[in-house]
């Protein structure tokens, strides 16, 4: 089934010298270093948006508007709820630090009312409402929120950022494909006399086309080798400037099973430019006599 | 006799132009030698691309060997054109490729091995006296030579047709004569030999070869028996 890529020396001479200067390795390489970067992209923001759903997936937050005055017998009550498995109260200094981002220094005016938060966890049976009323009696204005909710929108995000890195990826497949089909439609122009003489003594058109698929194969197997070890460095760069956001997402980064698609990649780029050259030869090829 | 081919008011036409062949009635015998003549744009050049099946006819049936092949699929087509050799005028040889390799390509587009190549292409080439240019490219061979790579690569495997256009218009008297000698010699081994020539010295050199005369597209003998050359007048060359 692969005999075509194990062309012998005679048939390797057929096309001659000017294909070894074929601009086929190079769009391919610019291609799969696009591809790799952006499919490991999506793949990292895949693996970001797993960790963070699953870290909130059971987190809440107690919020109490007019400030913490009773923030110990609030964090009791919390801890001592049934399904609560840990709690937390946010120190004000923290809260106000935050604030700080946004307000400057005037977060830290004591006018400036900073509302008590208390997150906490919870097993599948707790019992949310009795938590809140139980708040409730102590700070009248306490409300529960769910991280799950005010995080749905980053969420939601990232899976958005996800399917436009798939899609990005497919685009770019086909943008190598068409380049690999004008490469090849390019290389059966420059070779068609060698091509017209092979038919005239009887070379079927399997025959023909097998020189270019092979030579195509070898161009975009050294164009998608080399685009991925670019890729690679660059990723490699990137992972320790990356450390801040593995930190925020609880050091999300890329699995083995990531590498292992990522690895895939470039092969199934020269997969992908070796057939469809071959179908782009063998039509060119049948609207010849 | 069994005909190699045979043509059925066949006509041919470029595209939406006048046809360049009409009404082509004829058969050639199997095991023939045939010389086709006509001045320059008779059509004799469309007249061979149609018999070595470079060319479908825009009218008419043509038969090979046997088999109808006026609308034979693309794919049919190869396995015939491995049984015809091909001299053509301008050589059609493949300029990067070594003399050797030249002459190799129908045993190799038919599968045979490099062990199977390399004796039959030594002595071919020895044959049209070129062994010493084996690894020469075409380029940097003569006219002469060149002709003798292409007549070489179209009897390489023993074709059973074998058409050749003008093939002893770049060799000189000497070398016309020992490539004729080789067609003949094929001829007497079965295969039928069609060459357009304007040589009437080389039609009467070769005894009971038969003439095919085409004139503005049409074969002057319209009932299709052709007749063995003319003698040529004395002092005519």
């Amino acid at each position: 089934m692969l005999g075509w890529l194990f062309a012998a020396p005679a048939d390797r001479r057929l096309l001659g010298a000017s294909s070894r200067r074929s601009p086929t390795p190079w769009l391919v390489a610019i291609m799969s270093f696009s591809i790799l970067l952006i499919a490991a992209t999506g793949l990292a923001l895949a693996n970001t948006a797993g960790v963070l759903a699953h870290a909130i997936q059971s987190r809440y937050a107690l919020e109490v508007p007019g400030g913490g005055s009773n923030l110990d017998a609030l964090l009791t009550a919390v801890r001592n709820s049934p399904g609560v498995t840990s709690s937390e109260a946010v120190p004000e200094s923290e809260m106000r630090r935050t604030l700080e981002k946004w307000l400057g220094p005037s977060a830290q005016s004591s006018e400036l009312p900073v509302p008590a938060l208390i997150n906490f966890d919870v097993t599948g049976g707790a019992n949310l409402n009795a938590i809140e009323q139980r708040a409730q009696a102590i700070a009248p204005g306490a409300r529960i929120a769910s991280h799950r909710d005010s995080l749905a929108p980053l969420l939601d995000s990232l899976t958005l950022l996800q399917w436009v890195s798939f899609g990005l990826v497919i685009l770019l497949s086909a943008a190598a494909a068409a380049a690999v089909v004008l490469a090849a439609r390019g290389a059966l122009d420059t070779h068609r006399f060698t091509i017209e003489v092979m038919h005239g003594i009887g070379a079927t058109d399997l025959q023909v086309t097998h020189l270019f698929q092979r030579k195509i194969a070898i161009d975009s197997l050294i164009g998608s080798v080399g685009g991925a070890i670019a890729a690679a460095a660059v990723l490699l760069l990137l992972t320790s400037g990356a450390s801040f956001a593995g930190e925020m997402t609880g050091g999300a980064s890329l699995g083995a099973r990531d590498l292992v698609i990522l690895a895939l990649l470039p092969l199934a780029l020269t997969v992908l430019a070796t057939w469809v050259a071959r179908m782009a030869v063998l039509r060119a090829l049948r609207e010849a006599l | 006799m069994a005909a190699v081919a045979e043509f059925d008011s066949v006509g041919l036409r470029y595209g939406t132009g006048a046809e360049v062949l009409r009404d082509l009635d004829f058969r050639l015998r199997t095991g023939a030698f045939y010389f086709l003549t006509g001045p320059s744009g008779a059509g004799k050049t469309s007249f061979l691309k149609l018999l070595y099946l470079a060319q479908r006819p825009t009218r008419g049936r043509i038969s090979l060997f046997g088999e109808e092949l006026t609308e034979a699929p693309r794919d049919a087509l190869p396995p015939f054109r491995r049984r015809i050799g091909v001299v053509f005028q301008d050589f059609r040889l493949i300029r990067h490729m070594s003399t050797f390799d030249n002459v190799a390509l129908p045993l190799r587009i038919a599968g045979a091995s490099d062990e199977d190549v390399e004796g039959p292409v030594r002595e071919m080439l020895a044959w049209v006296g070129l062994a010493d240019r084996a690894s020469a490219r075409p380029p940097t061979l003569s006219g002469g030579e060149q002709q003798r790579v292409a007549i070489a690569r179209a009897v390489i495997n023993r074709p059973e047709l074998l058409v050749a256009d003008e093939p002893t218009g770049n060799v000189d008297a000497e070398m016309a004569n020992r490539l004729m000698g080789l067609f003949t010699a094929l001829n007497r081994l079965g295969t039928t030999v069609v060459v357009a020539t304007h040589d009437v010295g080389l039609i009467n050199a070769t005894p009971g070869a038969q003439m095919i005369r085409l004139e503005t597209g049409t074969l002057v003998d319209p009932t299709g028996s052709l007749r063995n050359p003319p003698r040529p007048a004395k002092g005519q060359t």
